[in-house]
């Protein structure tokens, strides 16, 4: 089934839809409008990140430990969300975590390079969102941002939340 | 290990699932910026690209619409239709497999053969959604509307697309009729790009 291409289309839209909404009516964005865009993105990703993860986990046995949901996040849950697996998994086993996808599936169809860097953001909101509901709903609150120095790979740093 | 088993039965349910779910999140959003859900209806669908005073909701499926045509024609190698009931045959058995696994059946043509009913015993875009009392006209599915007419307008076929039954609201099908307006000339003015 050719999902990957219509939940792109979508995302597309969703993005394109945020930004208009917020622009309409002044002439240029400035960095706080930018601020609302990103956060409204991420605040949906998280709704869909909580129940993507509740069906997914929904039969499996429970995790270790931090470490356990971090790989699990990495492999079955990226295979199933973004079609492959994370390259590269790095911690400082302090709550710290960075996830490295080479090809996200997000950024492939917006270039291999440098072209676009700026948009770049926009497109990562909603995945930073679906990653920090996922592990809200294993018990873990978290921060998550994304970085992107080269098109299409992508660095996503979580942060995980001691009480 | 159930968590292997878990893996090969859902792969293919997994995607649509994220797709459901992001559409709902669409729709939650649509309805927190906009007071009613005709709004929100018109939001979904966006009739005319030329009509720039609708609000938005219909205008998001169009422009999916006019993007998925090229994947779909990609994907499929489909010629050209020779006529509306072919449209409609491709649409139901071709289309609808291909992006959302399901396959509408076409029915209830007119007369003159230029409208038709695409039934849809299941729709995975409401997988998880129940409307609750006070968004009982919302049409959440509007999007597919959107999409279909945005679509068919990129292949030169201006068609209205509107929901006649909805399992959301009581409905026992879903039920989708497509009327063929006209046919677009292929020349656009260059005022219109």
């Amino acid at each position: 089934m050719a999902d990957e291409a219509l939940f792109e289309f979508l995302h597309m839209e969703i993005v394109s839809h945020i930004y208009k909404e917020q622009q309409s009516g002044k002439a240029e964005m400035d960095n706080k409008d930018r601020a609302v865009c990103v956060s409204v993105l991420e605040g949906m990703g998280f709704r869909v990140g909580q129940g993507l993860i509740e069906r997914l986990t929904r039969d499996s046995p429970s995790f270790k430990d931090e470490l356990d949901i971090m790989k699990f996040i990495c492999k079955d849950f990226w295979t199933k969300v973004f079609r492959r697996q994370v390259d590269n998994l790095r911690t400082n086993h302090q709550g710290t975590y960075v996830l490295q996808d080479n090809k996200f599936a997000m950024l492939t169809q917006l270039s291999s390079g440098k072209q676009y860097l700026d948009q770049a953001p926009k497109y990562l909101a909603f995945s930073c969102g679906v990653v920090r509901g996922a592990l809200s709903n294993l018990g873990m609150e978290s921060v998550v941002t994304a970085e992107v120095s080269v098109m299409p790979s992508c660095k996503f740093q979580v942060v995980i939340q001691k009480l | 290990m159930s968590r292997q088993s878990n893996r090969t039965t859902d792969s293919k349910k997994m995607n649509s699932e994220l797709f459901t779910l992001t559409y709902g999140a669409l729709v939650t959003q649509l309805c927190k910026d906009y007071e009613n859900d005709e709004e929100v209806n018109k939001q979904l669908d966006k009739i005319n690209k030329n009509i720039s005073k609708w609000p938005q909701t219909f205008e998001r499926g169009y422009n999916i619409g006019v993007r998925l045509i090229e994947d779909f024609l990609a994907r499929s190698s489909i010629g050209r239709c020779q006529d509306f009931r072919e449209t409609a045959d491709v649409i139901a058995k071709v289309a609808f497999k291909m992006y959302l696994g399901i396959t509408p059946s076409v029915t209830n043509w007119s007369p003159a053969g230029d409208e038709f009913s695409l039934i849809l015993e299941s729709n995975p875009l409401v997988d998880f959604v129940e409307l609750p009392d006070n968004h009982s006209t919302l049409i959440y599915s509007n999007l597919l509307c959107g999409v279909l007419r945005g679509a068919l307008e990129m292949v030169q076929m201006a068609v209205d697309v509107k929901f006649v039954q909805d399992t959301l609201r009581g409905d026992n099908v879903t039920e989708i009729r497509m009327k063929f307006i006209k046919r677009i000339e292929e020349n656009v003015p260059a005022g219109d790009e």
